[in-house]
């Protein structure tokens, strides 16, 4: 990687952390989408804090009818967490499915969020669950729903100033799975399903048909109507209009839509 | 089926273990990258961003005034002689267009350097570069080679009436007869794709020139140093005896790296000008249009079949991108598909067309089969093509058409004499092997679980150990075909071998040694093998075209025995007999049926460098050279047969079991001749499956990282069975042929074929590659609709 020049510095906390963002440093998580573009020069920041020191930022617990996953959690962390295995398979199994071990190893949830890729899994299936992030910035602590959290490619509501401390996933959410499709055995989706089936009725989002996750309300409102799963399925693209490029024409990307909206609430349903 | 078995002996014939290894698995190894020559400076290139522009003006104020640079080069101010050389003009009369080592009035591709800046550090220096101001004019662009032949395309030389390179034409005497008495037409287009070869190294070159003796040191990652070498002597304007030129290990090269290029040039004479020096390292994304692509060849197949399905005549028009420039050997990689158009096949009437044109991309050379895959992809296509019309089994009609094993030496209809071969042996035994007779079976199963289950086949053969030096100048290719070995033994009865191959992957410090324990007696781990560097090595041609074990090895093997000869003749004198007296039992030369009278190689070492006792006429010391010159090519072949499932939601095609028998004569180290065939097949696999490098209309580069650009990795690679038949190369002693490249030049054919026969259930014909689930979901509701 030839970034061009810049200024590293590792905070130790997250008072530290927020000080640094404050002065305009970008924050560096597990670094597997920013040197990325870094090295493509698409981000040339003048100063990143490593946010790999922070111990408020790391682990994964119980805390009321939620999970709290630190931001700085990585991919390989969520993917093996027996208590998010259990109630938000969703995002466990994404998190598995992320690119290869190296990147799981280093890739972060709260990375992921912040980042957002309209092809990364994490958004699709913590969106699917119903999880929000906790941010804390000058002007204090936040919780955002990730529905409210990506707003387009690659930007999101986050102040300039502000960190995702905190992942929050509902221990609510039911039955769920999330299904990729990818050209190669390790590859970036080219859509992505998540489902779950929770008491409040079935929840879906997509990835790679917009320019930020989606939710798959007309999938949701068949299914929630109680009609059936073929209808739903045939309806699972209305009202989404991805571009066409190298990976597939609209067409096809919303023909996956449909066929991995039934593959992740057919694997859902049976867990 | 294993081919290999772990002996560990370490002569011919045995999967020893390779040398080499140890050092590059415990990170070991040395690259150009891994060198630093003290008061080095680092270069970095400022590169078009524009398929076609006109280059206005080039300001470099900015960047000179950072702290650290030391020079911004451009067209006008880099002291060379003469742009980029290609050594390939088939026929004599290829159109060269100029090629400045730094583009000069235009930029005609994405990525063709315009500048360069030489900085304290490669991060300033990549700075800098970004800081040059280049003002553009852009002018019409074209990139597909069939549109760039059309009346009216922009043209990509102004200087040319057309971007027509060089037509390439051999038409058999009395072809439009036999064409037109057929009685079946069969007709078929076939696009082989671009592709990039993306070795694991990219390139990368340290020049070193010393202004007060006219010395050049070239530290770069390339497969043929010694053609560096002549390059850079007559671009940059010294002796050639002056210009040094070191290869330290290369990471993968796949025909990438079987070229001289502009920055190798750029890089001495920068280190001329700032008088220390620079070093270049290539990064991913300048790889993908700084270094040459391959393929990119349409294909318009005509045959004409008799009832039966043997093909009377062969119509071959095809159209290939030469890209913006011609480079090292450009012209000459479709004139190897012109060779083997007609396969493994016995078709003597053939007219053949291959339009070469420029076109505003980055130029295609030589890729891993260079010009060979593009003829079997196609007429393997064919064969399929004309069995599906017909009615008979793929098998069946390539049973009807083969060259059969008692016509060899067989004289092809391009012009070739095929040395050895026993084609239908490998088509029966990858058929059992594969249990294609039971196929059906295995169909119906996979359609019960929403796939559709494919076979299909690849008989193939290829030219390679390259080259006779008479045919290569016969082929218009400035250099010649032999190689050199040089064979030292030492007084401790070890041997020094320098060879003029340039291994980057192949294993050659190992098999070199395999050949010198069974020729000479030296122990394996006694040998060691010298390469890629022209001061050690006087001469060489470096390592490509599948040459260096038929070519290379011959060259070691013939030096080997010059040296057992000479000491049979020291044996002779030192044991009192005649030479005649005496016999090699594979490490001494022994009074015959006398065990207790012998001389060991080592014990002949010793008194060849003592030479206090020499015989008449014989010089001191052990040692030989051989510059080889192969007599012929050679052809190895076989059969690789593929089973591919195709998910009928989403198109996704999946390789489910892959058998290759393959034929490459006698082999040296199974082991190595394995990994070979287990590479190139991936390799080819790439092609089929995921790899294209894609330019939008206007000129620019949509793949140019591993994002967009697919290369399969580990956890793609199918379950594959490897066999072998040995059918000896009669063009070479050691009855060896080349295996670098078939893998690559069967596979892509085997995998298209599976996938259309498992189409086949709903009418598709024809698949283009690669067949990304996308483009299968559309054939799909095409043939559906
Ligand atoms: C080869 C490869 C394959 C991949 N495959 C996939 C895949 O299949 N699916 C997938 O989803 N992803 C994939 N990824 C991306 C991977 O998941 C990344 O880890 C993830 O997108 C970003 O997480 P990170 O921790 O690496 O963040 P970084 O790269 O460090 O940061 C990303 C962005 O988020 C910001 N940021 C990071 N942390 C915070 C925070 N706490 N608060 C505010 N802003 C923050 C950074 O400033 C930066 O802008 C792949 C990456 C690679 C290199």
């Amino acid at each position: 990687m030839i970034p061009s020049t810049l200024e590293y510095t590792k905070a130790t906390s997250l008072d530290e952390a927020l000080a640094a963002v404050k002065a305009g440093a970008r924050p560096l998580a597990g670094g597997m989408s920013l040197m990325p573009m870094m090295r493509l020069r698409l981000a040339a920041p003048g100063a990143v804090v490593d946010l790999g020191g922070v111990p408020e930022l790391v682990g994964i617990c119980e805390d009321g009818d939620e999970i709290a996953v630190g931001a700085m959690t990585t991919h390989r962390s969520v993917a093996n967490d027996p208590l998010i295995r259990q109630h938000c398979h969703v995002v466990a199994q994404a998190a598995a499915g992320v690119g290869s071990m190296t990147i799981r190893n280093r890739g972060t949830i709260g990375g992921s969020l912040a980042h957002a890729d309209p092809h990364g899994d994490l958004p699709a299936a913590i969106l699917a669950a119903g999880g929000a992030v906790i941010v804390r910035g000058s002007g204090g602590e936040r919780r955002i729903d990730v529905g409210d959290l990506i707003t387009s490619y690659l930007t999101t509501s986050l102040a300039e100033d502000e960190l995702i401390t905190q992942v929050r996933l509902p221990k609510g959410a039911g039955q769920s799975a999330y299904a990729k499709f990818h050209r190669r055995a390790i590859d970036w989706s080219i859509v992505g399903v998540g489902v779950s089936i929770g008491a409040n009725g079935v929840r879906a989002a997509a990835i790679g048909v917009g320019d930020r996750p989606m939710r798959l309300s007309a999938f949701e409102s068949v299914l929630n109507g109680g009609g059936s799963l073929d209808d739903a399925i045939a309806q699972a693209g209305e009202g989404l209009s991805p571009l066409g490029d190298l990976d597939g024409s609209t067409e096809y990307k919303l023909h996956l839509v449909g066929v991995l909206a039934g593959q992740a609430h057919a694997e859902a349903s049976s867990r | 089926m294993a081919t290999t078995e772990r002996l560990q002996s370490g002569g011919v014939g045995d999967a020893v273990l390779r040398k080499e290894d140890r050092k590059f698995v415990t990170g070991e190894g040395r690259y150009v990258d891994d060198l630093k020559l003290p008061g080095m400076l680092h270069a970095a290139f400022v590169r078009s961003s524009f398929g076609h522009a006109k280059i206005k003006s080039i300001d470099a104020s900015a960047a000179l005034a950072m702290p650290g640079v030391h020079a911004v080069l451009t067209n006008a101010t880099l002291p060379v002689e003469t742009g980029v050389l290609s050594a390939s003009n088939p026929g004599g009369d290829v159109r060269h267009p100029e090629q400045a080592i730094l583009a000069k009035e235009f930029a005609r591709y994405v990525g063709e350097p315009v500048a360069m800046v030489i900085a304290d550090d490669r991060y300033l220096a990549r700075d800098a570069a970004d800081a040059v101001h280049v003002d553009y004019d852009p002018v019409p662009v074209v990139v597909d080679a069939e549109k760039a032949l059309e009346p009216g395309a922009p043209l990509v030389h102004a200087e040319y009436d057309s971007n027509l390179a060089k037509t390439l034409e051999h038409v058999t005497d009395g072809f439009a007869d036999v064409l037109a008495k057929a009685p079946n037409k069969i007709s078929l287009r076939v696009v082989n794709q671009r592709l990039t070869p993306m070795p694991i190294e990219t390139r990368g070159c340290i020049g070193d020139w010393s202004n007060s003796t006219g010395e050049v040191t070239l530290y770069t990652s390339t497969q043929v140093a010694h053609f560096v070498r002549t390059f850079v002597s007559i671009v940059c304007g010294t002796s050639e005896a002056k210009v040094r030129v070191v290869t330290p290990d290369v990471g993968g090269g796949f025909g990438a790296k079987l070229n001289t290029y502009r920055e190798e040039f750029a890089i001495c004479a920068a280190s001329k000008v700032v008088g220390r020096p620079v070093k270049w390292i290539e990064d991913r994304t300048e790889n993908a249009v700084a270094t040459i692509h391959g393929r990119d060849q349409v294909q318009y197949y005509e045959a004409g079949v008799d009832d039966n399905g043997k093909i009377l005549a062969l119509k071959f028009d095809a159209v290939q991108n030469n890209g913006a420039y011609n480079q090292l050997l450009t012209p000459s990689i479709s004139h190897l598909t012109l060779f083997m158009v007609p396969g493994c096949y016995d078709i003597q009437d053939v007219s053949i067309t291959i339009r070469q044109a420029f076109t505003n991309t980055t130029p295609t050379d030589a890729y891993r089969g260079a010009g060979r895959p593009e003829a079997t992809h196609g007429i393997e296509r064919l064969m399929d093509a004309i069995a599906d019309d017909l009615g008979i089994d793929a098998a069946e009609v390539r049973r009807r058409n083969f060259i059969k094993s008692d016509q060899f030496p067989y004289a092809s209809a391009t012009g070739l004499s095929y040395d050895s071969g026993d084609y239908q042996a490998t088509l029966e035994v990858a058929l059992e092997l594969s249990g294609y007779a039971g196929f059906e079976e295995r169909r119906a199963e996979a359609a019960t679980r929403g796939k559709y289950r494919g076979i299909g086949l690849s008989t193939y053969v290829e030219v390679c150990g390259l080259a006779p030096s008479a045919v290569t100048a016969a082929l218009g290719i400035g250099a010649p075909g032999w190689e050199h070995s040089t064979v030292r033994l030492h007084p401790t009865g070890k041997a020094t071998v320098i060879t003029g191959t340039s291994p980057h992957g192949q294993g050659h410090a190992t098999s070199w040694s395999q050949i010198t324990q069974t020729e000479l007696g030296i122990p394996f781990d006694d040998v060691e093998v010298i390469h890629g560097d022209t001061a050690f090595q006087p001469y060489g041609l470096g390592t490509y075209g599948s040459r260096s074990l038929a070519v290379g090895g011959i060259a070691l093997y013939r030096s080997l025995g010059k040296v057992r000869e000479k000491a049979r003749e020291l044996a002779a004198h030192l044991l009192e007999c005649s030479v005649d007296d005496l016999e090699w039992t594979g490490s001494s030369w022994q009074v015959k049926g006398s065990p207790d009278r012998a001389k060991t190689i080592q014990e002949l070492a010793y008194a060849g460098w003592t030479s206090a006792s020499l015989p008449e006429g014989i010089e001191p010391v052990l040692e030989a050279t051989t510059f080889h010159d192969p007599p012929n090519f050679t052809f190895p072949f076989g059969t690789h047969v593929c089973e591919v499932e195709i998910d009928q939601a989403t198109g996704r095609v999946e390789v489910v079991n892959y058998t290759a028998v393959d034929d490459c004569g006698n082999v040296v180290n199974p082991m190595i001749v394995d990994g070979q065939i287990h590479g190139g097949i991936i390799q080819g696999l790439g092609q089929a499956l995921f790899e294209e490098t894609v330019y939008s209309e206007d000129g620019h580069m949509l793949t140019p990282t591993l994002v967009e650009y697919l290369v399969p990795s580990a956890a793609d690679v199918p379950p594959m069975t490897l066999h072998r038949t040995t059918t000896p190369s009669t063009s070479n002693p050691m009855g060896v042929k080349g295996i670098g490249e078939a893998g690559t030049i069967a596979a892509s054919a085997a995998i298209v074929n599976a996938a259309v026969d498992a189409l086949s259930v709903i009418g598709v014909r024809h698949l283009e590659m690669p067949m990304q689930p996308a483009r299968i979901w559309n054939v799909m509701q095409e043939a559906k609709s």
